[in-house]
């Protein structure tokens, strides 16, 4: 493929854990743990795992909304880890995030018109501008244009999250992170809000990366999916390699969970044992040996780097050692 | 009637008087929200009748507040409705007056600590770190001093009047409504919303003023009500001690120091102003009991 949008390498977020009268930094929680990842132009990432796996975490940090630890992040071929002030302010139209509850990131006090507004505002956009555009992206997200005069408080929840949608995509994004997108709404409106940003992709020519743990709305949207446990990739492959053979064991345990959408079809399930292991201090070697059901010796001696599956010609990447 | 239900409502609405911190269950509140929040309209009623006596003291006062009469220390009469004083003058007239007095310097000085408090707060609050702890160790200094003594040395050094007394009241409560408003923009900063503006952009003080200041008002606003009732109070002792609005400029505070001499035989020249305190006082109170309770349960 050719230039990726964005290039990640090594990404790392540590969160200090503080104890005692001092407060002083005891351990690190290591959220994400040393990510290598090229996202490519125009592509649906699904970015999947269990809760405490890093994945909000790293989705955050791909479009500057936290900083990494570590590693190096480029955009368009341009470092953006280390921006700081007006300049970090400037790059922020190309890389644009949506947020999980649509009740918290709304601020409550203020009107949709001027919420959906606000980035073209700080982007420095005249005020008929402004509108017009706001209007224009009210008709997109399928919202009348009246919303703009109201209060978040006085919309459903499906339309809150249309507004933080649009919010996001007036800018003009170039990528967009979804995190959790439709997990905080009622079932029957989430495949609404999924097909808008379906056809909001196609229209407005957007790459995604696409956060959740609902592996049915993942492999709806996404072109490739890349695993996350405990802060690592462990396979990251197309849509249709990973559901037609997924090779890590953690993989198969997430897929086999996923209902069957043709009845009398059953694959055979695997079940985890246990909880993550924390991260604030992880297995030595391979981080899932001590839920896997492959595990040997090596495992604890030897951490399975990312790679290609030996005599794949396809890009099927897995860390693992027996897969 | 001891069904046990009707029992727990009524524990559930007393402990709204009182203890607000405790969380209501959802029902609660909206049946509270409901019913006529009575400490917010009683305090509502009596600052609004305080304020217009104070304004219309000209027209409803038969005396002037300074004119001597013959009949010093006369008893209340149809006359002079709440007596005379030493020299004469017509209590009512000096209580009403004294109004203008004590109800400006309240409400400015509270206004003045209001302004700049949040501001410090805000911005120690958003901008964290080595800011904020400069800025909270500052206030802590201030805060070190008793209040009224640090407010009788201000105003001795800078002279006894009103707008000297406003500056001295004014830096006196700004800690309480910088540490309102930092505590307040501590849990904001944090929402999504927040996240969110940052994410698009917006520059810091646009997200001050535009999302955190918003979001933070109902604490501070209550906070202000209560602040007028301390402004008062301060005001009262400090022209008891002769540091307020100097004579003959009538204050409450002032009033009563004259009485003292004179108590035991002109028991109503100490009597009315001090109720008149009590009075202002307890409206402010209410409001600001009264916002707390309509406030609170909803955030």
């Amino acid at each position: 493929m050719n230039e990726p949008l964005l290039r990640a390498r090594d990404v790392r977020k540590y969160f200090p854990v503080r104890s005692g009268f001092l407060q002083r930094t005891v351990a690190h929680a290591r959220a994400v743990d040393g990510i290598d990842l090229d996202i490519r132009p125009g592509e649906t990432l699904g970015l999947v795992g269990e809760s405490g796996s890093g994945k909000s975490t790293l989705g955050r940090i791909l479009v500057g909304l936290m900083t990494p630890s570590a590693g190096e992040l480029s955009f368009e071929g341009r470092e953006i880890a280390g921006l700081g002030g007006s300049d970090l302010r400037r790059s922020r139209r190309q890389l644009q995030f949506i947020f999980q509850d649509p009740n918290g990131s709304l601020d409550p006090r203020m009107r949709v018109g001027e919420i959906i507004g606000e980035g073209l505002h700080a982007q420095g956009a005249e005020r008929d501008v402004r509108n017009k555009l706001v209007n224009e992206m009210l008709d997109k997200v399928g919202l009348r244009r009246e919303a703009a005069q109201r209060y978040p408080h006085e919309l459903s929840g499906g339309q809150r999250q249309r507004i933080g949608i649009a919010r996001a995509l007036v800018l003009q994004p170039k990528l967009v992170v979804a995190d959790e997108p439709v997990s905080a709404l009622d079932v029957s409106i989430q495949s609404q809000v999924l097909n808008l940003l379906v056809e909001l992709k196609r229209e407005l020519n957007l790459t995604y990366v696409f956060v959740s743990h609902n592996l049915a709305a993942v492999n709806y949207v996404s072109d490739r999916i890349a695993v996350m446990y405990l802060g690592k990739f462990v396979e990251l492959a197309s849509t249709e390699q990973l559901r037609r053979a997924p090779l890590h064991p953690y993989t198969r345990a997430l897929f086999s969970a996923v209902p069957e959408p043709i009845p009398g079809r059953r694959r055979q399930s695997v079940v985890l044992k246990g909880e993550p292991p924390n991260p604030i201090d992880p297995p030595s070697g391979c981080r899932f040996r001590t839920r896997c059901p492959l595990a040997r010796d090596v495992c604890a001696e030897r951490e399975p780097g990312l790679t290609p599956r030996p005599g794949d010609a396809n890009d099927h990447l897995v860390a693992c050692h027996f897969a | 009637m001891a069904d046990p239900s009707t029992v727990m409502e009524g524990l559930a609405t007393a402990g709204l008087g009182t203890e607000p911190a405790v969380p209501l269950p959802n029902t609660d509140a909206a049946r509270s929200r409901l019913r006529w929040n009575v400490p917010l309209v009683v305090g509502l009623a009596i600052v609004i009748l305080s304020t217009f006596l104070a304004f219309a003291a000209p027209w409803l006062s038969a005396h002037d507040p300074l004119e001597i009469a013959d009949a010093s220390l006369s008893a209340p009469s149809s006359l002079y409705l709440l007596g005379t004083d030493q020299l004469g003058r017509d209590v009512l007239a000096r209580i009403l007056y004294a109004t203008r007095t004590s109800l400006s310097v309240a409400c400015l000085s509270a206004a003045l600590a209001f302004v700049s408090g949040t501001l410090i707060g805000l911005v120690a609050g958003y901008a964290s770190g080595l800011v904020d702890a400069f800025m909270m160790r500052l206030l802590d200094i201030l805060q070190a001093f008793p209040a009224l003594l640090l407010a009788i040395a201000l105003v001795a050094a800078l002279g006894p009047n009103l707008p000297n007394l406003v500056l001295t009241m004014g830096v006196l409560f700004t800690p309480r409504f910088a540490r309102v408003a930092r505590a307040s923009t501590l849990s904001v900063r944090e929402r999504d919303y927040v996240v969110a503006a940052i994410g698009l952009g917006v520059s810091p003080i646009r997200i001050m003023f535009r999302h955190v200041l918003p979001n933070i008002a109902a604490p501070l606003i209550i906070e202000a009500s209560l602040t007028a009732t301390l402004a008062i109070l301060t005001e009262a002792s400090l022209s008891f001690l002769g540091l307020g609005v100097q004579p003959p400029e009538p204050t409450w505070g002032g009033m009563i120091a004259q009485s003292t001499a004179v108590m035991s035989i002109a028991p109503w020249l100490a009597i009315s102003p001090g109720l008149a305190v009590v009075f202002v006082v307890v409206g402010f109170n209410l409001v600001g009991d009264g916002l707390r309770d309509a406030m609170d349960p909803r955030s």
